[in-house]
């Protein structure tokens, strides 16, 4: 015999020998999985946002199963995915208001006063530094953190300012402690109009250093009249989340600086700063 | 103490600049209509405001008391009356609250205490006090409250005072010069404080590049039994772990102060204005700042009064030349860039440093060599190369077991890098994440 066929023999042999082991091996210590674990992480999204407060989709889908969460608590999931989800586990799932990020920022390049900044290209970074390049110790800094952490692309980095792309966001609040200047709150999605400013100071320090700051006239509070639209608080107007107005009150107000927006305009990059 | 000073290891040599105002007097500045006070101005506790609009103040005269042991109370730069009390952008870019006086031009004074003559009999927690009552912080920059760390915990025994006039910084001059004309009084300053600490004696340290001020400190360092140590230029000296290596051998363990192997590091203007407060009864409300840098028309070092705008000082330096590049409050290692001329002159302005286009260059970072300057310079022996890359990745426990906590932020690993990379900013970046997390956990 040669050699080669000997050798083809006793690797065969071992082989089959290792192969009964592992085979045995195998069944002996199998580890049953639930197979609706699976069949859950099929059905979620995948993107291991951390919205739910899980470790990702895979830690998610077991906290499903075993009952300790509810399917809702997906950010991501469509209402027909979470139905489906609900319907495969035969339990019943609750119809949640699905929020959404907000920039309450409307100061970008060509509205603001900066001054020059040569350092590390992120907004944690450059709040170390006289609190960012910005004239306003508020406003967004422009370097996009926020639009960094954002695993779906709803954050676009628009003349140094984040705009949120509501029809992209899933609400998983990663923006949300990303940036330094706690500027990104969490709204209904049904709201459509908001004060793009977070400004606590007087109406003339703020219109020192930005062109679209809310001045606080009031104008937008008068024009929603009797309805509690918007409520202020001290030099800054805040729209109210609870009876949240609708984009007509934009036009009804005319507010002078524009720091009153609707959320799709404001992301085709429709509005401009006051002139003044 | 060794005659010899030992070499810290690490350390760069920038062009130190001094001469622009070392030979300059200190000059007193002239009384301005309007102060804007600072109201946080040490490291700490704010102080709790005293004063209301509308008040009538006399010079001296108590505008914030302490607001905690760490804290220092604030007193009026001048008689006037207060404005407001209103926001300024404060030296770090926010805005902070400030109280800002209206000058009656009188400057009378209201002493919030009296003299103590005999300071050599006196008991030393009524000298402490007076040191806290008048409001003394580290005025070397750091604006640490002095009478904190004259206070030592039970058990922790303090045998060695040591006088800081290494003023390594490039550019400042004030220390320089307030050693050269107040000779007597840092000397002085030095022996009270050793009196608050039981202690016999004291030293100087004063690097190399300054004779004049050793041979002054020299010629009436003997009437107090104070010893001056000259040390070798080498930037970071006057960081107070580096000084204390320096003087004594001892080195500061990671996360624990000058007090646990027994050294108090005090600054030689805060020497000044512990002598101002205990043997003139003055708290302080006014300090020496060198106003330089090459835009300059005529740098040099004044005399303000706390809550001096910096537009006035640079007015007072001539103007400028040409547009500056830069401004910063203290030194170029260390300072702080500034955007707006309202910051005022807080106790713990050593420097107003304008910066001109030719000395400061637009660099994009690079990624690192791996040329191991930046190891070698460390003046804490760190790894910043390594510590960097891990801040690049967000790895901050990773830059967490590195040691980044040891890093003082002296800046002379950025220095060095020639790849320009911003070492100094992601350092501190990963400390603040790093204390950050700590608070959340506790």
């Amino acid at each position: 015999m040669s050699i080669a066929v000997i050798a083809i023999i006793a690797v065969g042999i071992l082989g089959a020998l290792l192969g009964i082991i592992i085979g045995v091996v195998a069944k002996v210590f199998a580890v049953e999985i639930d197979e609706r674990i699976e069949r859950v992480g099929e059905l979620l999204p995948g993107a291991n946002c951390g919205g739910c407060g899980y470790a990702g989709c895979a830690d998610f889908a077991k906290a499903v199963v075993s009952e300790a969460a509810s399917p809702d608590q997906c950010p991501v999931c469509s209402k027909e995915d979470i139905v489906t989800i609900a319907d495969y586990l035969g339990i019943s799932a609750e119809e949640k208001e699905k929020r959404v990020a907000l920039v309450r920022c409307s100061g970008d390049i060509p509205n603001t006063v900066r001054s020059l900044y040569n350092g590390v290209r992120d907004c944690r970074s450059a709040v170390l530094v006289a609190g960012g390049a910005k004239g306003c110790d508020y406003g967004c800094l422009g370097f996009g953190s926020c639009a960094e952490a954002c695993p779906f692309g709803a954050i676009e980095m628009r003349k140094g300012l984040a705009v949120v792309h509501k029809d992209l966001c899933v609400g998983c609040e990663n923006c949300v402690a990303a940036c330094p200047k706690n500027l990104i709150i969490m709204v209904p999605e049904a709201a459509t109009t908001h004060v793009y400013c977070n400004s606590p100071e007087k109406g003339a320090a703020k219109r020192a250093v930005c062109k679209t700051a809310c001045i606080a006239c009031r104008k937008c509070v008068k024009a929603s009249g009797e309805e509690d639209h918007m409520l202020v608080d001290g030099f800054l107007i805040r729209t109210n989340y609870e009876n949240p107005p609708g984009p007509e009150l934009v036009e009804a107000a005319a507010c002078p600086t524009t720091a009153l927006r609707v959320d799709s305009a404001h992301s085709a990059d429709a509005y401009q700063g006051a002139s003044k | 103490m060794s005659d010899k000073p030992r070499k810290f290891k690490g350390g760069v040599h920038p062009d130190d600049s001094k001469a622009l105002s070392s030979h300059k007097a200190i000059q007193e500045a002239p009384l301005l209509d309007c102060y804007k006070v600072i109201m946080h101005q040490n490291i700490g506790a704010p102080p709790e405001l005293v004063v209301k609009k509308g008040d009538v103040v006399k010079k001296g005269a108590l505008l914030a008391k302490a607001g905690g042991f760490v804290s220092v109370p604030l007193h009026a730069p001048t008689s006037g009356t207060v404005k407001s009390i209103d926001k300024i952008p404060g030296p770090t870019g926010i805005s902070v609250p400030c109280i800002e006086i209206t000058a009656d031009g009188e400057d009378e004074w209201a002493s919030p205490f009296e003299p103590i003559a005999d300071w050599k009999n006196a008991e030393p927690a009524v000298l402490k006090q007076r040191v806290w009552d008048a409001g003394i912080v580290g005025m070397g920059g750091a604006g640490f409250p002095a009478h904190v760390k004259l206070s030592p915990p039970e058990g922790k025994k303090i045998d060695t005072l040591i006088l800081n006039g290494a003023e390594c910084e490039p550019y400042l001059t004030a220390d320089h010069r307030l050693m050269l004309e107040q000779a007597e009084e840092v000397v002085l300053g030095a022996a009270i404080l050793a009196r608050i600490l039981g202690l016999k004696t004291a030293v100087i340290g004063v690097e190399n590049n300054k004779p004049d001020a050793i041979e002054a400190m020299n010629k009436v360092a003997g009437k107090h039994n104070i010893q001056v140590q000259a040390l070798p230029v080498n930037y970071p000296q006057g960081a107070e772990k580096q000084l204390i290596y320096a003087i004594t051998g001892r080195e500061v363990p990671v996360g624990k102060l000058p007090m646990d192997v027994g050294c108090v590091v005090q600054n030689v203007a805060s020497a000044v204005a512990v002598v101002d407060a205990v043997v003139k009864g003055i708290p302080s409300i006014e300090r020496v700042t060198t106003v330089t840098g090459k835009p300059l028309v005529n740098p040099g070092n004044w005399k303000f009064r706390i809550g001096t705008p910096i537009s006035k000082a640079l007015e007072l330096a001539g103007g400028i030349t040409e547009q500056p590049a830069k401004l910063l409050l203290g030194g170029p290692m260390m300072g702080i860039a500034q955007s707006s001329l309202n910051v005022t002159v807080m106790k713990n302005t050593s420097g107003i440093l304008l910066i001109s286009n030719d000395e400061v260059s637009q660099y994009t970072s690079e990624p690192c060599i791996r040329c191991g300057r930046c190891v070698d310079c460390c003046p804490m022996q760190i790894l910043p190369a390594t510590i960097s890359q891990a801040v690049e990745n967000k790895r901050f426990d990773w830059a967490e077991k590195l040691n980044v906590m040891a890093c003082i932020e002296c800046g002379s690993c950025s220095y060095s890098c020639p790849s320009h990379r911003p070492l100094n900013q992601q350092f501190k970046r990963a400390k603040v994440e790093i204390q950050a997390g700590l608070r959340k956990k506790g």
